[in-house]
């Protein structure tokens, strides 16, 4: 007894007395006990410090390892990722005016899907130009009429569309999106469009007769120039056929009829042009042919829309962060439990309870003890692993999504917080089953294991168990207008990111419970 | 040697830990299974589900459990002092532990056995039910069928080679936590990181040589050529792995005073 004070005491300075006047009943001295017993044990600590290399070494190598070379992406109004390619029919509008369509029919048809992985781009790119395209209209294709101020890549516009299976839409600068007249369009249920401008303001209506009109939405387009271009536009995404397991490129074909503008068109004349992106397309699809003066045929392929993850790129960025934490994982969850189970084989566990007779407390400080210390490799390792793959992934050509600061910040504190938790987690599984083997077995099988059997689908594994936590590392946009893979191997998590760090928290709060209790109840 | 196994026999059959957790292995292996039959949804039919696989899926649970059991049975005679004792008794430790191999892999292939007959047995109760069954043109779960018996008999001796290859690390680590952790990093962190590759054709070789994916290569009884590895050079792969484990934990204890 007088020797571990003496020990303790040795290893302090000047802070000792202080601390035993900060801590509730000298709690402030038992996390420095239990400090001091992890800190002269040299293979924890340098197990602690490989967690960290390791992170950083792997995250590193898998970035290294991944060849995504994507062409220029656009960005939107709004600054954010988006894909601007479709076949537009237009001519220049002076001043205020309109122009009225009416889509007679929209079919569309699909590129097979190759068996093997791969992103769209491999597909699209390996695909035989007009060859094996079977029936099928994306849920987001789209047909309609669009007014925009040019047509460079990722400019401001405002459209009102027939799509796929989403009825009219309203759609303005990507994002924004309001519904119209439901149901598919077809020969039995014609849909008459219009699009007019005022100035800044533009204006979507639908008809299902070409007599009574409903206004669907406003769009404010700041800055519009006098000139703008207006004009029919057909696109449709990549998405998922049903019964194929991967996704396509698309393309759609739109019958327009009863065409007619209102207001100053000086050439009096339509042109068509490809807008094309490095949205991949089937290729040679985007046709468009007059079939009278107002009754046009138009083929696009491609999307107008947020970007998302998992069309753009095969790998999502973020995923050597999650390779390097699943890797610093392992090395946590082992040191961690060694740190309570250790003082059971040794007998030490006799010695702490004598010299600290309340037992809840001293679960406390070595939970704390290991958690800070893993929070602390944690962040340092995600600050370095994030600078080092995202220069890496730049420089192997890779498209990486802007992140915002904040956002990067809850990925370094946030992975550091996860292995902080997984270490009181495996703190809590030492004291309770006390051997080292079960309590790490248990602590990977708790935090691993879930995401090997769910990263395939978004399902309740990555919902329920301490896995969830991962989501803290999502970092990728979503929408709702884009038919997307939202799948963790995608960067897309089935729960929000605090949410999940608190399922994680929450089991391991469970687990210190039940340790205490134990702890309390049986002999050492 | 008929003595060396009689002794691994006693000590291992005299533990407590060593029958519960047999236990809660093959039980654990069979409730995972049912739970992932389960949770199939596939009402329509033409989903790409390999029925004995889902079946089969309870054993990446268990395999933890079984390693946990191997570790433990070298590791345990560390921690407790009662390696020296062993090798006092029988001064030919690749005797020790070959015998402690053969007596292991004996109790992990009955333990597989039960745990894949109870699987199988769920999956073939649960899958029809949920649109993988014979009505929907997927193979039934029958014992006649080569390629289920093929999964079946495979995962039970992939089990037994799971438990051999922690068995070698155990020996060559010593320490239960370490050697455990390093076990199950290798099972699980490949399949996650060749999900995530970037790159087809590294994920494909990532798993290829890694010991789960290669291993459960033999669960497979659809898509057969569109798997990384053929099913019994998977399971050989998984072997190869064993074997190096066991050479380099025999080679340590040999050469390193216990």
């Amino acid at each position: 007894m007088k020797q571990i004070r003496t020990r303790i005491h040795d290893c302090g300075d000047d802070l000792r007395y202080r601390s035993v006047a900060w801590g509730r009943d000298g709690f402030a001295r038992l996390l420095r006990a239990e400090f001091t017993k992890f800190r002269t044990v040299r293979a924890w600590m340098i197990a602690l410090c490989a967690a960290a290399i390791v992170f950083v070494l792997l995250s590193f190598v898998s970035a290294l390892a991944s060849r995504a070379p994507v062409p220029a992406v656009p960005a939107g109004p709004g600054g954010e990722a988006v894909s601007d390619t479709y076949m537009f029919v237009h001519q220049a509008l002076a001043g205020d005016g309109a122009l009225t369509a009416r889509v007679a029919s929209l079919s569309g048809a699909h590129a097979s899907p190759s068996p093997t992985a791969g992103n769209a781009f491999g597909r699209s790119s390996k695909g035989q130009p007009g060859a094996q395209l079977q029936p099928g209209l994306a849920p987001w294709a789209k047909a309609g009429i669009i007014l925009e101020p040019d047509t460079n890549q990722g400019t401001a516009y405002a459209a009102v569309m027939v799509t796929g299976s989403h009825g009219v839409q309203m759609q303005y600068d990507y994002t924004h999106d309001s519904p119209g007249l439901a149901g598919p369009a077809g020969p039995s249920s014609p849909r008459w469009l219009r699009l007019t401008r005022a100035g800044d303001v533009i204006t979507g209506y639908d008809s299902a007769d070409g007599a009574r009109w409903t206004e669907i939405g406003t769009a404010r387009l700041a800055r519009l120039p006098r000139t703008v271009q207006i004009g029919l536009f057909v696109t449709s995404p990549v998405y998922f056929p049903a019964g194929a397991g991967a996704p396509t490129s698309s393309v759609a074909t739109a019958s327009f009829d009863q065409v007619s503008a209102r207001g100053d068109l000086p050439r009096r004349s339509w042109t068509g042009d490809p807008i094309a992106g490095f949205y991949p397309t089937v290729p040679s699809a985007s046709t468009w042919q007059q079939r009278s003066a107002g009754a046009f045929t138009i083929s696009g392929s491609g999307d107008i829309a947020p970007l998302v993850g998992d069309i753009i790129s095969a790998q999502w960025a973020g995923a050597s962060i999650v390779n390097g934490t699943i890797a610093a994982l392992l090395f946590v969850i082992v040191i961690a439990t060694l740190f309570a189970t250790s003082e059971y084989r040794r007998g030490l566990i006799n010695t702490t309870l004598a010299a600290s007779p309340r037992r809840g407390r001293v679960l406390a400080a070595k939970a704390v003890v290991a958690g800070s210390l893993a929070f602390a490799a944690g962040t340092i390792a995600t600050a370095v692993a994030e600078e080092v793959t995202r220069h890496v992934l730049a420089a192997n050509g890779s498209y990486l999504f802007p992140q915002s600061g904040p956002a990067l910040a809850r990925v370094i504190i946030g992975t550091g917080l996860l292995l902080g938790l997984a270490a009181a987690l495996a703190v809590a599984l030492g004291t309770m089953l006390r051997r080292g083997a079960a309590a790490v077995a248990a602590g990977i099988v708790l935090l691993v294991l879930p995401g090997v059997l769910g990263s395939q689908s978004g399902n309740w594994l990555m919902r329920f168990t301490p896995t969830a936590a991962f989501a803290i590392q999502a970092t990728l946009p979503r929408s709702d207008l884009v038919t997307g893979a939202y799948t963790p191997p995608n960067g897309y998590f089935p729960i929000s990111p605090w949410a999940g760090l608190a399922v994680l928290a929450a089991y391991t709060a469970a687990a210190l419970g039940a340790a205490t209790w134990l702890l309390r109840r049986r002999d050492a | 040697m008929r003595e060396s196994l009689h002794a691994e026999w006693t000590k291992l059959r005299t533990l407590a830990s060593t029958f519960w957790l047999l236990l809660a292995a093959a039980a654990l292996t069979a409730m995972v299974s049912a739970a992932a039959a389960a949770a199939v949804r596939c009402p329509s039919g033409g989903c790409a589900d390999d029925p004995a696989k889902i079946s089969l899926t309870g054993i990446c649970l268990g395999q933890a459990v079984v390693a946990v059991v191997a570790v433990m049975a070298v590791s345990g005679e560390y921690g407790t002092g009662m390696i020296p004792v062993t090798l006092t008794a029988t001064p030919r430790r690749l005797t020790v532990l070959a015998a402690k191999a053969a007596v292991l892999a004996g109790l992990v292939l009955v333990t597989g056995a039960i745990a894949v007959f109870a699987s199988l047995l769920a999956g073939g109760l649960i899958l029809p039910g949920r649109g993988i069954g014979p009505s929907h043109g997927y193979p039934a779960i029958s014992p006649g069928d080569g390629p289920v018996l093929r999964a079946a008999f495979g995962s039970v001796l992939y089990l037994a080679l799971i438990a051999l290859l922690s068995l070698g690390a155990a020996t060559a680590v010593r320490e239960a936590a370490v050697a455990i952790g390093a076990v199950l990093g290798l099972l699980y962190l490949v399949p996650i990181i060749a999900v995530a590759a970037g790159n087809a054709d590294l994920s494909r070789h990532l798993e290829q040589i890694a010991p789960m994916t290669a291993g459960l290569a033999i669960q497979a009884t659809t898509g057969l050529n569109t798997l990384p590895i053929r099913p019994w050079a998977g399971l050989g792969v998984l072997a190869a792995w064993a074997a190096g484990a066991l050479l380099l934990g025999g080679l340590l204890l040999r050469m390193r005073d216990a």
